[in-house]
């Protein structure tokens, strides 16, 4: 009975953690901007969800996480081992790497305009969670006080 | 809480920009020296970036891993009256390239101003956060 009031908490909870993992990691594309040989990292966002709270989107497939991360051509992965689009497991919470869009004489796949927008969305989007979050304490709140 | 990790990089970042302004900085107040305190003339410098790996960690911040030195040979010029002049009247300068370090100035900055917004916005959200359920 219990465990059915925090679910949802526990559902937000886990996406909390994966956005603030992905905002590190477009931290740190941002840190090495200028880093020759570096290669841009990236989560697929709705894979690593699914992986975290066996919460699959509807049809099974994964939508792509937002920007050039190895886009999911809708396969359906059945068995943890079956292989997504991008070579890396379906569901799988590894890093992908960024498909650059202009190649750098440096071997550098940072692209700052992306990144930059990257980081803004990811950050409503924390946001947006935390709001789940604080309203869904709220809304518990005030079913148990009854007022 | 993996935000907190956020600040460490963005500072490794802002750290190893910084310290490519200060070279910049040498360079460009080197430009026109003839001599350096060593008798030759100014080499220019150049940060190497490298990144910072965490064990256990995908992604890492940035470090200078060194600094390295120029070894083309410095501009010629030729003034005879000047005191440091070889035989043929030649005065060896520094191999600065006054263009190329604006250039390396400007990306530097533009790099350092991004890491720090990208503490501001880490910032923010850790606020944010400390303030869930209340």
């Amino acid at each position: 009975m219990l465990d059915r009031l925090t679910a949802n908490l526990d559902f937000h909870g886990n996406a909390l953690t994966l956005r603030a993992d992905r905002q590190r990691v477009i931290a740190a594309n941002i840190a090495n901007a200028d880093t020759p040989g570096y290669q841009a990292r990236d989560q697929d966002f709705a894979a690593a969800l699914a992986s975290a709270t066996g919460y699959r989107p509807a049809g099974g497939a994964i939508a792509a996480a937002g920007g050039g991360a190895a886009k999911a051509a809708g396969l359906v992965a059945t068995d943890a081992r079956h292989l997504g689009p991008g070579g890396a497991p379906a569901g799988s919470t590894a890093l992908l790497f960024r498909v650059p869009e202009q190649a750098a004489g440096d071997a550098n796949t940072v692209d700052m305009d992306r990144e930059r927008a990257n980081f803004a969305d990811n950050a409503v989007r924390y946001e947006a969670t935390l709001r789940f979050i604080n309203g869904s304490v709220r809304t518990s709140l005030s079913a148990i006080r009854g007022d | 809480m993996s935000l907190n990790r956020i600040f460490e990089i963005a500072s490794t970042g802002a750290g190893a920009q910084s310290q490519r302004l200060n070279v910049v900085a040498s360079n460009l107040a080197n430009a026109d020296a003839v001599a350096g305190p060593d008798g030759q003339s100014y080499k220019a410098r150049q940060v190497v970036f490298q990144t910072q790996a965490v064990a256990g960690q995908p992604a890492g911040g940035v470090r200078v891993s060194s600094v390295i030195e120029d070894q083309s040979p410095g501009k010629r010029v030729h003034d005879p009256k000047h005191p440091l002049a070889d035989a043929q009247g030649y005065v060896t300068t520094s191999n600065v390239n006054v263009v190329e370090e604006m250039v390396n100035m400007i990306s530097a900055s533009r790099s350092y101003q991004n890491n720090v917004e990208v503490m501001n916005t880490a910032q923010q959200l850790l606020l944010k956060t400390l303030q869930l359920g209340q």
